[in-house]
């Protein structure tokens, strides 16, 4: 156990190239978005797109408090030191919702996006249109209900990473124990509600996409995707700070948990994705298979690959031990595992928005594109309001000495 | 004095044998190894025990778990005796995915619990071996082979000086449980 020299009071800069960066990205998206709407046969495949990048920003946000939690509750020692970064993005939380909202608002009104149990006549048993499925779900899948849900979840979780977030602070400016037993009570509440209501948001973001077809296994296969994709974009954010010269403190023991992390979520991730396949492949039943018929007809190329970044790359990468400690390699691994479940989410929407007319052109890499820069921006501008280091919290010594 | 084997430092503190330690390194003597009731951090680099191969001894089990499955699945359900379930094909790799996920883990931990066996000469029907008692119960010993290293007062002064509350010239290697 050695004694320590570091900066306690050591702020992230925003400036220069990342800023400069992530505002040229933050343009590409709008001219991307601006692309979109130019044409009107362009509209659904746009939204669809929104809706995606919207969701995956969202996910990743409220992961990042979720990870929060998580340490709380386990009373976690060794992520003391880096738990600015996950703070960072918990309070970008709220503008993330914004922006899903205002996606999925404007997608109902304008018909683009949840079409499928949102239009004319289709609860209407004397119309054309009438949709016994539909009409069935019609007490759970109107718009009313749909947004408040949405509203009132995700106003739910911004309001505990909002809150998680100024416990830290007034940890930083009052010491003592206060706020470190508040933030545990707070997230073993959290937690709990995060627990039973992912699914359901899962339920109602993506999968009501396909409003005829149902899995249950769809919130847990959701909820795994967004937790690993947040731990991959914490070990990026790390590792990048570190080799811009902060964060000395981050030694490879922490990488090593946090490549531990990336590398069980993935197999929970491909465990789960697999259960859902595997049931629906055995039952063989045509209200279920018709999900995987879809992907399998005009997909099959994106199906394979997702399970190649999501499943393949992580696991043989992060087997070793010396791996997971290595910086780059661990920075390459997380990269890819973003891109794959930009993967996963875009085979989970495409099929149920614009079908067999997907592509992937200016509108999908730009407002990609734009959703980086955008997160990196709101990030690192957050990153920067505070010092990079909770200088009082109880177990910074512990997470100094992390030695694995 | 010739016949002694070993000499043994036995302390009651984990902090006074890794200081027991660096003395003996500073003094270049040889340790044989370390023998301590609980895991302590940091103590392999210091002893500069190699790494564990166990990793990949588990990976290499694992992977023949998931062939044997693999080739008796396919030997059992498309070459010897096809049926036809579903309409599927007789191979259908999906359906035959968790059970060679679970012969893939049950060889390893078959495989790695006889590794474990075979490293620590330690099987059912064997005595296990010690080389002092209480090291499986309050002590911290520190073994240090007595023919490589002759000069035994030095050796003892050394590990008294550290803290040692015992030192041990044992003529023989381990002492058995019998």
């Amino acid at each position: 156990m050695g004694t320590h020299n570091y900066n306690f009071t050591e702020q992230f800069e925003f400036t220069g190239k990342a800023k400069t960066l992530s505002i040229i990205a933050i343009v590409i998206g709008i001219a991307a978005i601006g692309y979109g709407f130019s044409a009107e046969a362009l509209h659904e495949r746009t939204f669809a797109n929104l809706l995606l990048m919207a969701y995956y920003f969202a996910c990743v946000c409220m992961s990042g408090a979720f990870f929060l939690a998580v340490q709380f509750v386990a009373q976690a020692g060794w992520s003391a030191s880096i738990l600015r970064v996950p703070e960072a993005m918990a309070k970008v939380l709220p503008i993330a919702v914004i922006i899903l909202l205002i996606v999925m608002g404007a997608g109902l009104y304008t018909h683009n996006l949840y079409h499928h149990w949102h239009a004319d006549g289709l609860t209407d048993p004397s119309s054309a249109n009438y949709d016994k499925l539909i009409d069935g779900k019609s007490a759970f899948l109107n718009v009313p209900f749909f947004m408040g849900r949405q509203v009132v979840f995700l106003a739910i979780y911004s309001f505990f990473a909002m809150y998680l977030a100024k416990l830290s602070n007034n940890e930083d400016l009052e010491g003592g124990l206060n706020s470190y037993r508040k933030s545990f009570k707070y997230s073993c509440i959290f937690l709990v509600i995060y627990g039973f209501t992912t699914p359901i948001f899962a339920f109602d973001t993506v999968m009501s996409l396909e409003a005829h077809w149902f899995s249950t296994m769809f919130g847990w296969y959701n909820f795994a995707a967004m937790w690993v994709s947040s731990l991959a974009t914490i070990a990026i954010i790390l590792i990048l700070l570190r080799k811009a010269g902060y964060m000395s403190w981050v030694n490879n023991s922490h990488l090593h948990n946090l490549g531990q992390f990336i590398f069980g979520f993935s197999i929970f991730w491909t465990y789960v994705w697999f259960c859902q396949f595997l049931l629906i492949y055995y039952a063989n039943m045509p209200e279920e298979t018709v999900y995987f018929y879809k992907r399998f007809e005009h997909y099959e190329f994106w199906f394979y690959l997702n399970l190649v970044l999501n499943f393949l790359a992580p696991v043989l990468l992060l087997m070793d031990r010396d791996n997971k400690r290595h910086e780059n390699i661990l920075l390459a691994v997380s990269i890819v595992v973003l891109c794959g479940h930009w993967v996963d989410y875009y085979q989970m929407i495409m099929p149920g928005t614009v079908e067999e007319h997907h592509a992937f052109g200016f509108i999908e890499i730009g407002i990609a594109v734009g959703f980086v820069g955008l997160f990196t921006f709101t990030v690192l501008n957050t990153l920067s309001k505070k010092p990079l280091i909770p200088k009082n919290h109880p177990f910074l010594q512990e997470s100094l000495n992390h030695h694995l | 004095m010739n016949n002694i084997k070993y000499i043994l430092g036995s302390f009651g503190d984990p902090d006074e044998m890794m200081h027991g330690i660096d003395k003996l390194q500073e003094n270049n003597i040889k340790i044989h190894d370390v023998y301590t009731p609980m895991p302590i951090h940091g103590i392999e680099a210091k002893l500069g025990v190699k790494r564990s191969r166990l990793d990949i001894a588990a990976f290499f089990f694992g992977i023949t778990g998931t062939c044997t499955m693999l080739t008796f699945v396919y030997f059992a359900a498309a070459y010897d005796w096809p049926i036809n379930i579903g309409g599927k094909p007789h191979f259908a790799l999906p359906d035959f995915i968790p059970i060679t996920f679970e012969l893939t883990i049950l060889f390893c931990a078959f495989g790695l619990v006889g590794s474990y066996y075979a490293s620590s000469h330690l099987f059912p029907g064997r005595a296990p071996r010690v080389m002092d008692l209480r090291a499986t119960d309050d002590r911290f010993i520190i073994a240090i082979d007595a023919k490589e290293n002759t000069d035994h007062s030095k050796i003892d002064d050394l590990l008294k000086e550290a803290g040692a509350l015992e030192v041990k010239h044992n003529e023989r290697k381990y002492i058995s449980y019998e």
